[in-house]
């Protein structure tokens, strides 16, 4: 099942992987990455800010901004492609600050995020919008892991094989967004 | 007077709601394999080959295109001579979302209050409801789920008539390269030009109804939907935002006559799971 094309990386991400992404590559991804958007955004902050223990360790993992359709029958997921990234740009800097490797989603961030990703070794991956049939059939597994409350919006540890995506931002400064310079 | 009972206005918008979030339509594969041809960037080339591959998987495996399965807006064109039994055709529509949108395992992405967002109402009701009185004796539903990526990027101009035709490509083109890959291009752009403040909105969300690909019949406002596409695609978003020369497939404008003061132009966003499907009763 494993594509032959397009480099394959393995997660959690060391930073020595991250650091060897460059903007615009095409690769797959396997490995354990954890669902968070908005909602689950503002408690991972309350929780930081309190000092409490979040629901699972940042370091060196990826956050995929992903709310999915529910899974049908026989299936761990249902339909789960990226939601956009910039709603969760507030946070993203103090996360990738505490470890984070690695985050996906769609379209472009604020030079906040970007300047966290060089300063952290960080990456943003892009996967396709509006791929949620391709992309929820590449994810093998999936697991609720804390606030199921927030349906959706709950944070999941999925396990995804050959998922594929697109590096955005890269530790370097660059980017893969027409109209954007590469950081300084 | 021909009679329709509401149920089977239920039963018609169930279905739709299963299947057309998991059937792209045709004239938007065709498009897409189309502008799959056209591109040199490699990246682009990727994007709409996960996206082809999406169109395929989707009907196979029955997930939805999209996790967004939106917001379920329906149009219907009931004919003067119909008399609806049965119960209130908001209920029905309704009935047929909340039906639809657990059977077919579509996501809920309504919240009750727009700024307490705290309560999801749970079965992707209210529906967005647009009847038209229209001559003869049939029921017309045009069932068209709206994700909020794209929708977010639509706006509404009150331009002055001096701005003019260069004043409108203008503006629709800046906005499309300020949203840049949010949206999710390539997209499917609706215009609405003329008439009034809400009537522009409606106008725009209803050209995208159009098939891809049909130009207006009116052949000035044909050569305006060329200009428009020409202007947005010179943008070079491309799919996603990565690059490209394929930032929109299709512009459809739909326009109507206004006050001699006003120039009001409306641009709903369309992302490229453009999700429609129609039935006539």
């Amino acid at each position: 099942m494993r594509s032959e094309v397009h480099r394959q990386i393995d997660l959690p991400l060391s930073e020595e992987d991250a650091c060897s992404l460059q903007a615009g590559d095409v690769v797959r991804l396997t490995g354990p990455v954890y669902t968070a958007r908005d909602a689950a955004h503002e408690r991972i902050m309350q929780l930081i800010e309190a000092g409490e223990k979040l629901p699972f360790d940042l370091d060196g993992q990826v956050i995929y901004y992903c709310g999915p359709a529910p899974a049908p029958p026989g299936r761990p997921i249902g339909s789960a492609g990226p939601t956009t990234s910039y709603r969760m740009d507030t946070y993203a800097p103090a996360l990738y600050r505490r470890g984070l490797r690695g985050t996906i989603g769609k379209g472009n961030r604020s030079s906040r995020v970007r300047h966290a990703l060089k300063t952290h070794g960080g990456v943003y991956f892009v996967a396709v919008g509006g791929a949620g049939a391709l992309l929820g059939d590449r994810i093998r597994s999936a697991e609720v892991i804390a606030w199921p409350e927030l349906g959706p919006e709950a944070v999941r540890r999925l396990h995804v094989e050959d998922f594929p995506v697109i590096v955005g931002y890269d530790c370097h400064g660059g980017t893969a967004f027409v109209g954007e310079k590469p950081l300084e | 007077m021909r009679e329709i009972d509401v149920a089977r206005i239920t039963d018609a918008v169930a279905e739709m709601a299963m299947r057309s979030n998991v059937e792209l339509p045709g004239d938007v594969v065709e498009a897409l394999r189309a502008a799959r041809e056209r591109e040199s960037s490699e990246i682009a080339r990727e994007v709409l080959d996960q996206l082809l591959l999406n169109a395929g998987r989707a009907r196979e495996t029955r997930l939805p295109l999209c996790q967004d399965t939106g917001v379920a807006v329906v149009f219907i064109d009931l004919g003067r001579d119909v008399h609806l039994t049965g119960g209130p055709l908001q209920e029905a529509v309704d009935e047929g979302v909340r039906r639809g949108y657990e059977e077919g395992y579509l996501r809920k992405s309504v919240v009750r209050d727009p700024l307490d967002r705290s309560t999801n109402t749970g079965d992707n009701t209210p529906a967005v409801v647009h009847t038209r009185l229209v001559e003869g004796d049939r029921c017309t539903i045009h069932f068209a789920p709206k994700g909020g990526g794209s929708e977010n990027m639509s706006a509404l101009w009150m331009l002055t008539p001096a701005q003019g035709r260069e004043g409108v490509v203008d503006a629709i083109a800046a906005q499309i390269g300020a949203a840049a890959g949010m949206p999710c291009p390539p997209l499917v752009l609706g215009v609405g030009l003329g008439g009034t403040f809400e009537l522009s909105a409606l106008l725009a969300k209803r050209a995208l109804l159009r098939p891809l690909g049909e130009p207006s019949e009116i052949e000035q406002v044909a050569e305006l939907e060329r200009e428009i596409l020409e202007a947005v695609n010179e943008t070079g978003v491309g799919p996603m935002g990565l690059g490209g020369q394929t930032t929109a497939l299709a512009v459809h404008v739909e326009r109507h006559p206004c006050h001699i003061a006003s120039l009001p132009l409306a641009l709903n966003v369309q992302c490229h799971a453009a999700r429609h499907m129609s039935v006539a009763l």
